[in-house]
């Protein structure tokens, strides 16, 4: 049987635009379902703003169902609200009391800026990925399941690794606005795996110098793999490092130039 | 406040062909990223914890009396000799210290500049830290009271600097450096006392986050070890603080001196 949750005020981040200073605004919910979800819950303020020949407040959505990265809010000074490996779209109103106050205000990042009250360009991700990752290969057809042998214990952490959504919760909980789990996840993904073995350190190299170019540095507090909707651990951040020294070591880049 | 400060690059647009980095030294080229600072910083952070360390078990001889907390500290400056000229070995002890404190200080600052770079707008709201430890959160205050401390420590003890420390470079009755009196007659003065604790206490908590960071830094992670870890940190910290910390007491109490 569901409740209802009334009286919720809402305190939300309105920017019109990228220059703009940008302020928290005042919003109270009458009353709202607890099975909604949190996205539904913004719908209906928006529904009741468009009616007040108002603009609704922008905020990013897609799949609705945790699989896309594309919702992101700062809830009550957590990213992707107060579920741990929830992302706000799988968020429910249950989560909340009547009469609570709820802050939502927009991921906030160098390398993240914002475009419109709480959605944010998260483009500097595609420019990690697009610096190594992938694997250059050509596949063809679908190869034969366990064509190559990956034992067990590999395929999961690499399976781990994978999950991640790109969704940048792990830059908006970081205290220094860093990357490292993201680009770890991702390089620790090819990297455990027999085919991202070819271009291994020439990835983490570059992926890494990517990452540099856009955001802060890691200093192991774990606050973005507490904030993670997949739980990614930071184990894959200490991959990366090593990866990165064995790299720098090598000297792969200069080979594989020649 | 602007809302968006980009000043490293444009994030949006399609993948731009990047001039090839300029291939430097191999530890500049390491230390010009993030990721290589953290080496630094992990690095010299390993040198100055066998440093505290052994400083830390040296001074326990004072424990065993005046004789031979100055024999030792004699030992320390004819180390290596006579193959070395007195006091070498020692001085390119303190070098390869200093050096290896300036390379943590230098990537610290570096680093933090370029956080406070990462996010120029700050969240506007509280922010609810679910991980975050105390100790992780403020190692940049710990480490400046550290410094601080360390200066004031070398100035009171080391040089003995004037008015600093008046008892430095007294002989005792065997004729060497009676250092056994200068540790006395420093920490019976109530407030160098509280500070020396105060200070040993934000050195516990630096090495509390510090020690385990290490790790994660220079890519230590195995499954095997990995619960040892925090464990490892914590032990070191309490080692370091409780046998720093004993030291006043015990001059206060009147043990030493």
């Amino acid at each position: 049987m569901s409740n209802h949750l009334k009286n919720l005020k809402l305190k939300i981040w309105r920017q019109s635009g990228p220059t703009d200073t940008g302020h928290f605004e005042n919003y109270v919910m009458d009353e709202i379902s607890d099975e909604a979800s949190f996205l539904e819950m913004l719908d209906v303020l928006n529904e009741g703003l468009i009616g007040e020949n108002k603009l609704p407040v922008v905020f990013d959505h897609d799949c609705r169902e945790g699989i896309c990265g594309t919702c992101s809010l700062m809830i009550n000074g957590q990213a992707h609200g107060p579920e741990r490996s929830t992302t706000t779209c799988q968020l429910h109103m249950r989560k909340f009391k009547s009469g609570d106050e709820i802050v939502i205000e927009p991921w906030r990042a160098s390398a993240f800026p914002i475009i419109k009250d709480l959605m944010v360009d998260r483009s500097a991700f595609d420019r990690i990925i697009e610096s190594g990752g992938y694997i250059t290969a050509p596949t063809g057809g679908a190869p034969d399941a366990n064509l190559i042998p990956i034992p067990k214990t590999v395929a999961d952490a690499a399976m781990d690794a994978s999950q991640c959504i790109g969704c940048g919760a792990c830059v908006a909980a970081c205290p220094n606005g860093a990357a490292n789990l993201f680009t770890g996840a991702k390089i620790a993904h090819l990297n455990l795996l027999p085919q991202g073995q070819a271009e291994r350190f020439k990835r983490t190299e570059a992926m890494v110098e990517t990452m540099d170019e856009y955001f802060g540095s890691c200093t192991n507090h774990g606050e973005c793999e507490a904030a993670c909707p997949k739980e990614i651990s930071i184990d894959v951040i200490a991959l990366m490092n090593k990866d990165y020294r064995k790299s720098k070591l090598k000297n792969r880049k200069e080979i594989s130039r020649t | 406040m602007a809302q968006t400060t980009m000043k490293r690059g444009p994030v949006s647009g399609t993948a731009i062909e990047r001039a090839a980095r300029r291939r430097r030294p191999f530890l500049i080229d390491l230390y010009s990223t993030a990721v290589g600072k953290k080496y630094v910083m992990a690095i010299t952070g390993i040198g100055l914890l066998g440093f505290v360390l052994f400083h830390m078990i040296g001074n326990l001889k004072m424990y065993m009396g005046q004789s031979d907390l100055n024999h030792y500290a004699h030992f320390l400056e004819k180390l290596l000799y006579p193959i070395l000229p007195e006091k070498a070995m020692l001085w390119i002890l303190r070098g390869g210290l200093l050096t290896m404190a300036v390379l943590h200080i230098h990537a610290a600052y570096s680093l933090t500049v370029l956080n406070k770079q990462a996010r120029p707008v700050k969240y506007q709201s509280e922010r609810d830290y679910q991980v975050a430890s105390f100790a992780s959160r403020t190692m940049r205050y710990t480490g400046v009271i550290v410094l601080l401390f360390l200066i004031w420590h070398l100035l009171d003890l080391t040089f003995g600097a004037g008015s600093v420390n008046s008892y430095v470079g007294t002989k005792d009755t065997e004729g060497l450096k009676d250092v056994y009196g200068a540790v006395a007659f420093s920490l019976n003065r109530v407030p160098v006392a509280i500070f020396y604790v105060l200070a040993n206490i934000a050195l516990g908590t630096h090495l509390f986050h510090g020690v385990w960071s290490l790790f994660q830094s220079l890519g230590w992670n195995n499954p095997r070890f990995n619960k040892w870890r925090r464990a490892v940190a914590t032990s070191f910290a309490t080692i370091i603080v409780v046998g720093n910390v004993s030291f006043p007491i015990a001059v206060l109490a009147g043990v030493v001196g």
